[in-house]
């Protein structure tokens, strides 16, 4: 079930140049939603410009809210951004299906590598949260252009994440692609052993970032055979499944990021052609 | 108050419906609003075969507008019948049924797949998509070209008594010599706009931003063109004209009954806030009683000129 609450912001900070975190008070959302699940916020209220929606990734759940890390990137974000503590926003969610835990939990020593391209770090937290909290091992790999927007570090360490890190300009961390460093970690991960769902791996990879950056990973994931899940981003207009907006071409044809992702296997998606 | 109207012979509860394309089947928005206060829902265009639809990216925002190239992109007639029409029909709503071809032959064979079922409420033949290319006439759009929509509502209307809508483009020099083609034909009514052709560009990477290049443009960018457009028509044929394009509030619904629809879609509304349809018929309610108008249907072509 989904619905749409008026939310009150409870913190709306700056975290980075570019990034902020809200919190945001609601039993409903902090009860029903899952790692890896989205919601849509309205910018402005009774305007017609923005007309649509803005989808963000659920960031952290809290006791009696959640928290949404967002980058901004053009007019709707920005009115975001100077939203105040106190006031009310629209939000609809929980929307689409998050990370599928089961690998990760199923056997002793199974672990998770989490690798973050961006602004996609924004629903991974809340996974790396729940993957050490099960006493499960986490390496995360955070991508980003330059020092200034790797975020997040610090708190992914404190709950007990290996963290490794790269920058484009090599301010911080390995230099280069965040999926370069992942590939010589792969050859690691091949040493875990045995299987997940049929892999010859104890580790699965949950992604989300840029399109070509996930292309590589489920390149390198399936060479490696190691299981991925992505999660995509898409323009989106309703959110819920109706418009057939969202579209990503996978092995049995298009199907929606909203409703039927945003978390897919790597090996549905036809990556050529996203 | 009394809120209903008929088409043809069907007798609706309100003349605030939603929109094809813009409120898939009806299910995905359960959550948000008793679908058996909606006056009518419209399905998703459906053809006689499956169709896959556009490539992605498929739809992009531009200053209070939308502009989508889905494709109508559905799985055919057959799986319509099977799969979602059995549920259809055991919601309390009025259902029109949207249908669509590349020529007559396909919307015939279509239409009559179709009406092997217990006909629905109303067809609601979509002559005007323009994100596919419709080989019937020398035109793009079937509803481009009079004698082709004319012969395809004609053809329409001998297989079946069923309410007939005619959906008609904007894209055109005359929306109304189209309209009075289509009441020629038979229709019991046109239903007008579907969206206005129109492309979004990407400076910045020197390229389209829909995967299709061009789209359709629907939302509160093309209201004021649309008011247009169902004055024009409604000057000019006796059927009922029903009214679409931008409608995001009650008052919106008034602008478009003033300027002569009997009835109205709600769309791009639908995808801004799945729950719109709830608040904009309880404004639109608001609006006649302020206005002391008892029945809505006394509201169309009221407009004082
Ligand atoms: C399921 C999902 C979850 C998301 N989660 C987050 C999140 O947690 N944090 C976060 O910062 N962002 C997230 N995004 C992306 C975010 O929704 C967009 O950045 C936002 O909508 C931009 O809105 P805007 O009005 O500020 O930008 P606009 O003015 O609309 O656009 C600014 C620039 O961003 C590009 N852009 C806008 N939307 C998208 C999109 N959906 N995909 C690709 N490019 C886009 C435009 O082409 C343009 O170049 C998510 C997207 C999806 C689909
Ligand atoms: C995403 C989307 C999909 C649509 N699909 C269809 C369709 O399948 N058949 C159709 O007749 N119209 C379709 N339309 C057009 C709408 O029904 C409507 O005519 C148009 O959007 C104008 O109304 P609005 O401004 O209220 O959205 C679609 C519109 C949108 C935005
Ligand atoms: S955004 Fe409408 S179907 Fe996904």
């Amino acid at each position: 079930m989904k619905k749409s609450v008026n939310a009150r912001i409870v913190s709306n900070r700056r975290i980075a140049p570019d990034h902020f975190v809200m919190e945001v008070k609601s039993v409903w959302l902090s009860r029903n939603s899952s790692p890896g699940q989205f919601v849509a916020v309205r910018a402005r209220e009774n305007a017609t410009d923005p007309l649509l929606r803005i989808p963000l990734g659920v960031h952290a759940i809290r006791k009696k809210g959640i928290r949404l890390l967002y980058k901004v990137v053009g007019s709707g974000t920005k009115l975001l951004m100077s939203k105040r503590k106190g006031e009310r926003i629209n939000i609809l969610g929980p929307l689409g299906n998050g990370f599928d835990l089961t690998p990760v939990f199923r056997e002793k020593d199974s672990r998770a590598v989490i690798v973050a391209g961006g602004h996609g770090i924004a629903p991974l937290y809340e996974l790396a949260r729940v993957v050490t909290r099960g006493k499960k091992k986490v390496d995360f790999f955070i991508g980003a252009g330059t020092k200034k927007h790797v975020v997040c570090s610090k708190e992914l360490r404190k709950l007990g994440a290996k963290v490794h890190v790269a920058t484009e300009d090599g301010s911080m961390g390995h230099k280069g692609y965040v999926t370069d460093l992942l590939k010589k970690h792969l050859k690691q991960v091949k040493r875990y052993g045995t299987r997940v769902q049929g892999y010859r791996s104890r580790a699965t990879i949950y992604a989300c970032g840029p399109r070509p950056m996930l292309a590589a990973l489920a390149k390198n994931a399936k060479r490696s055979g190691v299981p991925a899940q992505v999660s995509l981003d898409a323009y989106m207009a309703c959110g819920i499944g109706a418009c057939l907006g969202c579209v990503v071409r996978t092995v049995d044809g298009y199907r929606r990021v909203c409703k039927d992702g945003p978390v897919f296997d790597a090996r549905e998606i036809v990556w050529e052609s996203a | 108050m009394g809120l209903r109207i008929k088409i043809g012979k069907v007798t609706f509860p309100n003349p605030v419906w939603v929109a094809s394309g813009t409120f898939g089947s009806g299910e995905e928005f359960q959550d948000f609003l008793d679908l058996g206060t909606i006056g009518a829902v419209i399905t998703k265009t459906v053809t006689l075969k499956a169709r896959e639809g556009n490539p992605p990216p498929r739809i992009v925002e531009t200053p209070s507008g939308l502009l989508n190239s889905i494709g109508l992109e559905n799985k055919g007639i057959d799986h319509f019948r099977k799969e979602v029409y059995p549920v259809l029909r055991e919601l309390k709503t009025k259902i029109i049924i949207s249908i669509a071809g590349a020529d007559k032959k396909e919307i015939l064979k279509c239409a009559g797949r179709l009406l092997e079922e217990e006909p629905p409420d109303a067809i609601e033949v979509n002559l005007s998509c323009p994100n596919v290319t419709q080989k019937a006439t020398g035109y793009r759009l079937i509803s481009q070209d009079p004698r082709a929509t004319e012969r395809i509502v004609s053809s329409l209307r001998r297989e079946t008594t069923c309410a007939l809508i005619a959906k008609l483009t904007p894209d055109v020099t005359d929306v109304a010599a189209i309209a009075r083609a289509a009441e020629a034909g038979g229709a019991d009514a046109v239903s007008l706009v579907n969206t206005y052709p129109g492309m979004a560009v990407d400076a910045e990477d020197m390229k389209p931003v829909l995967g299709n290049v061009i789209g359709g443009l629907s939302g509160p960018a093309i209201k004021p063109l649309a008011l247009k457009a169902v004055r024009d028509v409604y000057n000019s044929v006796n059927v009922p004209v029903i009214g679409i394009g931008g409608i995001m509030t009650g008052t919106d619904v008034a602008e478009f009954m003033l300027c002569g629809a009997r009835a109205v879609q709600v769309g791009t509304a639908n995808l801004a806030d799945p729950g719109a349809y709830t608040r904009i018929l309880a404004e639109f309610k608001l609006y006649l009683k302020r206005k002391k108008i008892d029945k809505a249907g006394a509201l169309t072509g009221r407009l004082k000129t």
